[in-house]
């Protein structure tokens, strides 16, 4: 009765978008206007905590490989460190701006673990072209996020932000277990 | 009396005009709901209600056009109203 893990892939997908969203709407207005009622501000931060919180069970029941699980669990761990510190910060229960700092750390630890388990070239299958896609994706998204933790008021890195997470979500959309990237699919992934 | 006419139409029309951020925020889950229906429109084998007997429980549960569709229609529905009605209020105060 598991879903398949294109299935969880595109699950995953809605979060993000539905995250990459809210942050677009937040940078168009402005940080001030997004936090005048207190459930807005709290909503991306939570629903990032959730999303860690999932990525547990996808460890656990998708994972085929040390290399694969030790990634997913990197995954659940800093997006729920980030999850966490931006509602403490929400809150005010923590108040060092350096806690803005766990979400380049989520972003740069992700890219690097979908670099570092993905052991196949680009063209090999869909799966490894966006595993390393995501994987620069993420790269670049924590200079993005690092730029918005030294200047948090930036539209520019606002708007990256918000346009990463929205690119993650395309990136994870488009998987399939099985599937040819520009039609190339080695004979070692199930291809001819 | 005429000049208290066109100072209060004047006022009303500046009520009424929305501003390039309002429009922005009202466009956003539109834009979304567009994209997932084009999505399904080039890709129809995604929607697989179209075709209920080849497929399993997950598959006709999670479509992803659907899905699509469904995130930017909370988005819209539920998060943006609000946000407009702050928006309007923190531009009006700014006037």
């Amino acid at each position: 009765m598991e879903p398949p893990a294109e299935v969880v892939h595109w699950m995953f997908g809605v979060g993000f978008l539905f995250l990459g969203l809210c942050l677009l709407a937040e940078a168009i207005v402005g940080r001030d206007v997004w936090s005048c009622r207190s459930w807005r501000a709290y909503l991306w931060p939570s629903v990032a905590f959730l999303m860690g919180i999932l990525m547990w069970p996808v460890m656990v029941f998708y994972t085929s490989s040390a290399i694969h699980m030790l990634a997913h669990g990197a995954w659940a761990q800093t997006m729920m460190l980030a999850g966490m510190a931006q509602l403490g910060l929400v809150r005010g229960k923590l108040r060092n701006p350096l806690w803005e700092l766990t979400l380049p750390l989520a972003f740069l630890v992700s890219g690097a673990a979908f670099l570092i388990h993905e052991q196949n070239p680009w063209l090999f299958s869909r799966a490894a072209f966006l595993h390393h896609a995501l994987g620069w994706t993420g790269l670049i998204g924590g200079l993005i996020c690092l730029g918005r933790a030294i200047r948090p008021h930036s539209p520019a890195f606002n708007a990256g932000f918000a346009f990463t997470i929205i690119v993650f979500a395309f990136f994870l959309f488009c998987d399939r277990n099985v599937a040819p990237i520009f039609g190339h699919l080695s004979p070692l992934a199930g291809g001819r | 009396m005429d000049a208290e006419l066109v100072q209060q139409r004047a006022e009303a029309r500046a009520r009424t005009r929305h501003s390039w951020r309002q429009t922005a925020v009202s466009a956003l889950g539109p834009l979304t709901a567009l994209a997932g229906l084009i999505w399904a429109i080039v890709q129809p084998y995604r929607i697989t209600l179209l075709d209920p007997d080849r497929h399993g429980f997950w598959y006709l549960a999670i479509q992803p056009p659907l899905l699509v569709i469904l995130a930017a229609a909370v988005f819209h529905f539920w998060v943006v109203p609000s946000l407009l009605v702050d928006l309007e209020e923190v531009e009006e105060r700014s006037r």
